[in-house]
């Protein structure tokens, strides 16, 4: 009985509806970073630069403070290599939920003259978390890397996220 | 306390009545002639203060309710509306909103009152534990009401706090996430989320009150406890609740609203965030979150603690900890002022408190981590340490035979000779210098907090300007205003929109004061697109004095495409959406220099010495010259720098002038009336003394 009087509190049916979104990814050069939005929050899409790679595949997996991927798209106990990290069979991009996972902050690092951590990736505000170039928790009361939400290439230039 | 009811149904309506519904007979025996301890200070007085703060929010907070809108579109502007259009609304909002924090002050000196001299000890324990669950409530309330704003600051407090429920993920995979969409009702706090933090504002004053109530009731079993915190022992020791207490608690209460009055009418923004001003945005969190300043100590213990569960713990456990506080206290008695020992840890305790929020209002990193840890370490060992141990070792000085010789001190003739006075008398003058320190302190702190940033070179060097509208008596210039309209308009209003300003208010009193002729004339050199017409077309029109000062550009995407990516921000109430108001805004207009030799500045920027950063988008938007004035006033960057912050302070707060006014009013009436409740004190104790000096000399 008293079930109707709770559940009416969870995500609405027109909530739920939101779930996919198209991104056109053409015109983001290397270097560059977007983000747009999905169910409410905010995607970072990031097209790295190849140093940017090579900085994220030389961490060894010791290093890192949460070891697995947390990427949506592959099981859950897939460990945080940059590949499994990364679009898969498109290195140079990044795709992620940029929420840091501590207290649910947006972490600075999208735009130009943000301060981006000593990782080069993001770096959160609220708490001083910081993350590398493949978005993982590297220093900082954030338990997890960032999420990386389902999502597929539907062309070269486009991705369906959700 | 029990006593027998002396209450005796005048009329034969009352009779009626008290064989029915016996009220009449409850208010006479429970708040007339009540059986108080003679000998209760001021500290007791917050009781009474307390129960008329949370009259006042109640009724300031259902009147507010009906204007707010508990949209995400709505919401932000409903509240600005409030303070700008409807009648005394900017008296009832910042009532609110100040009335908030006078809440928390009392309630905080009310809980340190009990625990100082022992209250919540047998047989205390269900006052004390209810007292706990009405700050509980409290908190939740304030922090939902505070969300209502949605400004920045109250949509990263809501979004902060209520992932802090995801801790639980920790636990059982999936487990605080579901329950955290549970509480947003989506995947993010948004639209569902404000509207049920609105309905539970709403509903959660009406259970303290409920909870209020049993609070009293579980006084008025036991009867007060007293400085001495020795039990009463005969008739002698107590006098009836009213006159004695209600006058002494009016007096209290009086000195109390001086303080509320001050903050309210001259420094209404003093205790809450610039930031907070700037509507809820998704997509930036603002680079410092504070919450305000009552939750400062519970966030800093929050911090302290490196791992996410642990700190959430850590922050529930602050204060459920008190719940346990009576049967942790080992002490035979009850006064901290009898235990020579534990007396220090309390006071150690109080500044601990006070330096958690000191600590909570500063980044969590070296000296800051360092002394939150240790002082959250204190805050738990003194409950669950230092209480029960040094209760069990500590040997208290002698208590008084009984309330009414530590009061009278020679009767019955002491067997000791110890003096039983000190510790009492002295406690009078408190109440007034409490007050008036914390006013000084809450005055200081941000003023020292901002010098401090300066000297350290993190932030640009704002410096304070003089203006007209400076608080107490200050009032705005209207040539000033004038002129301060047209560089907006000549420059700023090329990029910048001012949406909830409209062109009937530059005719206002207090502000511009244009005769409504020139407001008509003013208004219809802006084009409008108005529509749809019968035909289903948009048109344009000149515009009217009722239209808002509107955005040069289409939307939002617009406006960023023309000014090299940066969303020149709307500028209605920037004057209080910017660390340092009207001082900032001066400082950045005339803050555009050439860069230091080896600053790297990214192309399209600018340099500016006050701005957070030193690279603004914006280019320097004033030259000599480029406005010409009428009044002889020269047309200099420095004049119109002035000119456009005071109109653009004028815009933030259109109704400061009439705020300093009725201030000036209601202060000379508080101060009589404070001197007049002194007075009235003195005559009704005086008979209180004249009556003991009479027993004692028969």
């Amino acid at each position: 009985m008293l079930w109707p009087l709770l559940d009416q509190m969870n995500p609405d049916a027109s909530t739920l509806s939101l779930a996919s979104t198209e991104v056109d990814i053409a015109p983001i050069e290397e270097g560059q970073a977007i983000t747009v939005m999905w169910r409410g929050k905010p995607i970072f899409i990031r097209h790295r630069t190849a140093k940017e790679i090579e900085e994220a595949k030389d961490v060894k997996l010791d290093k890192l403070i949460d070891p697995l991927a947390r990427n949506a798209n592959l099981p859950d106990d897939a460990p945080a290599t940059d590949a499994n990290r990364a679009a898969s069979e498109r290195e140079p991009w990044l795709v992620m939920i940029g929420i840091c996972t501590h207290l649910g902050c947006i972490p600075k690092g999208q735009a130009v003259g943000d301060y981006k951590g000593e990782f080069g990736g993001w770096f959160c505000p609220c708490h001083g978390s910081q993350y590398d170039t493949a978005g993982r928790i590297r220093i900082g009361p954030a338990p997890q890397n960032m999420y990386i939400p389902p999502y597929a290439f539907s062309s070269d230039t486009k991705i369906k996220i959700g | 306390m029990s006593h027998p009811s002396t209450y005796q149904p005048a009329s034969g309506i009352e009779k009626w009545l008290d064989t029915r519904l016996p009220f009449p007979r409850v208010m006479h025996d429970q708040f007339l002639v009540f059986p108080t301890p003679r000998n209760l200070n001021y500290w007791w007085t917050f009781g009474g203060i307390l129960t008329f703060m949370l009259a006042v929010q109640m009724a300031t907070g259902i009147v507010l309710a009906m204007h707010y809108v508990p949209t995400p579109e709505g919401a932000f502007d409903s509240v600005e509306k409030i303070m700008r259009d409807v009648n005394w609304g900017w008296l009832l909002r910042y009532g609110h909103a100040v009335g908030a924090s006078m809440f928390f002050l009392a309630v905080y000196i009310h809980s340190f009152r009990g625990l100082y001299y022992g209250s919540y000890k047998a047989p205390r324990e269900v006052l004390w534990i209810l007292g706990v669950v009405i700050l509980l409530l409290m908190i939740a309330t304030a922090f939902m009401g505070y969300s209502l704003v949605w400004g920045q600051m109250s949509f990263w407090a809501v979004t902060v706090i209520t992932n802090l429920f995801s801790s639980l993920d920790s636990l059982i995979p999936g487990l605080g996430t579901t329950l955290v969409e549970w509480i947003w009702g989506g995947f993010s706090v948004g639209g569902p989320t404000l509207n049920r933090l609105y309905a539970l504002h709403y509903l959660f004053p009406f259970v303290i009150a409920g909870v209020v109530i049993l609070h009293i009731w579980a006084l008025h079993v036991p009867g007060n406890n007293n400085p001495t915190g020795v039990d009463v022992k005969t008739a002698k020791d107590t006098i009836p609740f009213h006159p004695y207490y209600t006058i002494k608690d009016g007096f209290a209460l009086v000195l109390f609203l001086l303080l509320f009055a001050v903050l309210l009418f001259y420094a209404p923004n003093l205790l809450g965030h610039a930031d907070n001003y700037i509507p809820a945005n998704p997509l930036q969190t603002p680079p410092h979150i504070v919450p305000e300043w009552y939750f400062l100590p519970f966030y800093a213990i929050l911090r302290a603690i490196p791992n996410k569960l642990f700190g959430v713990i850590g922050l529930l456990g602050s204060i459920g900890v008190l719940v346990f506080i009576p049967w942790l206290d080992t002490s035979r008695i009850r006064s901290t002022s009898y235990r020579p020992i534990y007396k220090w840890f309390f006071w150690l305790f109080v500044i601990t408190c006070l330096g958690l929020g000191y600590l909570g209002s500063q980044a969590p990193e070296g000296w800051y981590l360092f002394f939150g840890r240790l002082a959250t370490f204190y805050y738990f060992a003194f409950f669950l340490l230092i209480m029960p141990i040094v209760g069990l070792i500590e040997r208290p000085k002698k208590l008084p035979g009984s309330i009414t010789q530590s009061v009278l001190g020679s009767e019955p003739p002491p067997v000791s000779s110890e003096p039983v006075r000190e510790g009492v008398a002295p406690w009078h003058a408190f109440p007034v210098a409490a007050l008036l320190a914390l006013a000084s302190v809450s005055l200081l702190l941000p003023a020292a907090a901002l010098a401090e940033e300066a000297a350290n070179g993190h932030g640009p060097v704002i410096k304070a300007q003089e203006w007209s509208f400076a608080p107490p008596f200050g009032s705005f210039d209207q040539a000033q205003l004038q002129r301060g309209y047209r560089v907006y308009k000549e420059i700023c209003a090329n990029c910048h929109s001012m949406r909830l300003l409209s062109y009937r208010n530059l005719a206002e009193p207090g502000g511009p004061h244009f005769s409504p002729k020139a407001v008509e004339t003013l208004a219809a050199q802006a084009q409008v697109t108005d529509g749809p017409d019968d035909k289903g077309q948009m048109f344009h029109r000149p515009g009217r004095a009722s239209d808002a000062f509107r955005s040069p550009f289409a939307n939002d995407q617009a406006a960023r495409a023309a000014n090299s990516g940066a969303l020149p921000p709307d500028l209605s109430v920037i004057a209080k959406a910017r660390p340092g108001g009207p001082d900032f805004l001066y400082a950045l207009l005339t803050g555009y220099q050439q860069p230091p030799a080896g600053f790297d500045l990214t192309q399209g920027m600018h340099y500016n010495a006050a701005f957070p950063g030193h690279q603004i988008a914006m280019p320097n938007p004033l030259v000599d010259g480029a406005v010409p004035y009428t009044d002889g006033t020269k047309p200099t960057v420095d004049n119109y720098a002035k000119d456009v912050t005071a109109f653009l302070m004028w815009s933030a707060e259109p109704k400061l002038e009439e705020r300093h006014k009725i201030g000036a009013r209601v202060m000379i009436f508080l101060l009589v009336f404070a001197v007049i409740m002194y007075f009235a004190k003195r005559a009704v104790w005086a008979r209180l003394h004249r009556h003991d000096h009479e027993a004692h000399t028969a």
